[in-house]
């Protein structure tokens, strides 16, 4: 791989960041309100609940690591959508450009721009509510990078999906994380989820860190056990999404749906 | 160039063939581009020849053949080959959100050009567009999107440049400057162009040789300012729509 194709990639949206507020914007707009909202409902619920248990860990903590993880998978679907709008898929995929360049490029896009995300977040929900997710221990940190390649995989995996379907596709993939989220346990326990959901919550990652962050937040210990196996899952994820992609990639390329990409399908 | 690129084809397309459904689009064609030579591909629409160049680019694959650019096999080596190449095409504008110098930075650091910044500067001086360098290209009129696609074409002197009707949105005045660009480009440089084009004064102008493609097949092949008369015809223009019409009547039932 050469660094400088994958620069390119990098270059071009800090570009269209640069030159445009509208895109900045969303970077941290809908973060911040996330943080409000939820702030606000778990102060209210600390106030009517039982005393002894913090709500502020236990639901805004969650409900913003399922956002950073929904920024991430934005982060690189957005990159490649910006080809997509501009009907610049062909000028790419005809130049010396390869696929593993373009995919690292618009991955390591995704991962700067939902890094600004976090730390958007982080300050904010301190801030105001005074989250900190130091309260989690030593286990945020794999917790964050399972949640950082599970994104990565969804957004690889959803930029293929565009790819073959066409641009009306998008639709399908912006409520991804919506679709995810009762089954990766963000809120509850995997235990209170009815059995046939209980398989297909062990499937994904993110479950893995929910469950370990919830035990630290009602006194228990980190289970690094669950994280290195929800690592190691998100790594299969990251494995099979770019592999999706390169297949998708050699669909198109065979059936001249690059080619051809605005009319949506050339069968 | 050195003396061994010289020595071997910019282009070599060897029995490609591409069907749909099974419907056969090109059909077993074989041809060659030497380095300086300015080829016109030209057909009715339809005939197969964004399907060729297609082909050639990459961004679709052969049913059969191959295709070597400057002797490195396509479908071997994909981005070795690309590295050579480069194209223009009313179809694919560059991106219009990005400024004219940083759409051929973004494209320059693709194709792997080396001090990048002076070449943009040389080609957008070449193309007249140094009063719209950090003009975003969706603000630009179509013959000047056309000009910076051609400036990007350009960057890194390919060995071989794909233009698909490069001139079909631009103004006489300015045709005739791109033209000039394009053969100044073949002569100095030794690169290979393929051309397509439905204007045939423009094909007799520039090209050295043009293949007339009907059904995905090439129909004659020769120098487009003897072709005329070698099959009797007062302009290619004529030949053209004779030999059209005559193949469509005789495939017809």
């Amino acid at each position: 791989m050469k660094m400088r194709h994958i620069a390119a990639i990098i270059l071009r949206q800090i570009y269209l960041l640069r030159g445009s507020p509208t895109r900045v914007l969303p970077l941290f707009a809908w973060i911040a309100i996330d943080v409000m909202l939820w702030g606000f409902i778990t102060r209210y619920l600390n106030a009517i609940a039982s005393p002894g248990f913090d709500f502020v860990p236990a639901m805004l903590g969650a409900v913003l690591l399922w956002d950073f993880l929904s920024r991430v998978m934005q982060g690189v679907t957005m990159a490649f959508f910006e080809d997509v709008w501009s009907r610049n898929l062909l000028a790419i995929f005809a130049s010396p450009l390869s696929r593993a360049e373009y995919v690292t490029g618009l991955v390591l896009t995704g991962i700067c721009t939902s890094l600004l995300g976090l730390v958007v977040m982080i300050a904010l929900a301190s801030l105001a509510f005074g989250l900190s997710f130091l309260s989690y221990g030593m286990a945020i940190i794999p917790g964050l990078m399972v949640l950082f390649l599970f994104g990565i995989a969804l957004g690889v995996a959803g930029s293929a999906m565009v790819l073959r379907l066409g641009p009306a596709a998008e639709w399908l993939i912006w409520p991804l994380p919506a679709v995810l989220s009762p089954f990766a346990s963000v809120f509850y326990p995997v235990s209170s989820l009815p059995g046939w959901m209980q398989p297909l919550a062990y499937a994904l990652p993110p479950s893995y860190v929910f469950e370990t962050l919830r035990a630290i937040t009602q006194g228990g210990q980190a289970d690094y056990t669950a994280l290195a196996q929800a690592f190691g899952l998100s790594l299969v994820y990251l494995a099979a999404a770019a592999g999706f992609f390169v297949h998708v990639h050699g669909v198109c390329v065979r059936n001249g749906l690059i080619a051809r990409y605005s009319a949506e399908s050339v069968t | 160039m050195t003396k061994s690129a010289l020595s071997q084809p910019a282009l070599k397309v060897d029995h490609l063939s591409k069907s749909f459904l099974g419907r056969t689009v090109v059909d077993d064609l074989s041809f060659s581009i030497a380095p300086g030579e300015i080829v016109g591909l030209v057909g009715l629409n339809g005939a197969g020849k964004t399907t060729t160049i297609n082909m050639i680019l990459g961004v679709l694959a052969p049913s059969y053949g191959n295709v070597a650019i400057a002797g490195v096999d396509l479908g071997a080596h994909r981005e070795e080959a690309l590295a050579q190449t480069n194209f223009s095409a009313v179809y694919a504008p560059l991106p219009g959100n990005l400024t004219v110098v940083q759409n051929l930075r973004i494209f320059g650091m693709m194709y792997d050009v080396p001090e990048l910044s002076a070449r943009i500067d040389e080609m957008v001086e070449m193309f007249d567009l140094t009063r719209y360098r950090n003009t975003r290209c969706g603000l630009l009129s179509s013959g000047e999107q056309t000009r910076v696609s051609l400036a990007k074409a350009l960057l890194n002197k390919p060995r071989l440049l794909l233009l698909d009707e490069p001139t079909a949105s631009i103004d006489p005045s300015t045709a005739d400057t791109i033209r000039n660009h394009i053969r100044d480009y073949a002569q100095r440089e030794r690169g290979a162009v393929l051309w397509t084009s439905h204007n045939m004064y423009e094909v007799a102008a520039v090209c050295t040789r043009m293949m007339l493609l009907s059904r995905g097949r090439i129909l004659i092949e020769g120098d487009p300012r003897e072709l005329p008369g070698k099959h009797g015809m007062a302009s290619l223009e004529d030949l053209f729509i004779d030999l059209s019409r005559g193949s469509d009547e005789e495939i017809a039932p």
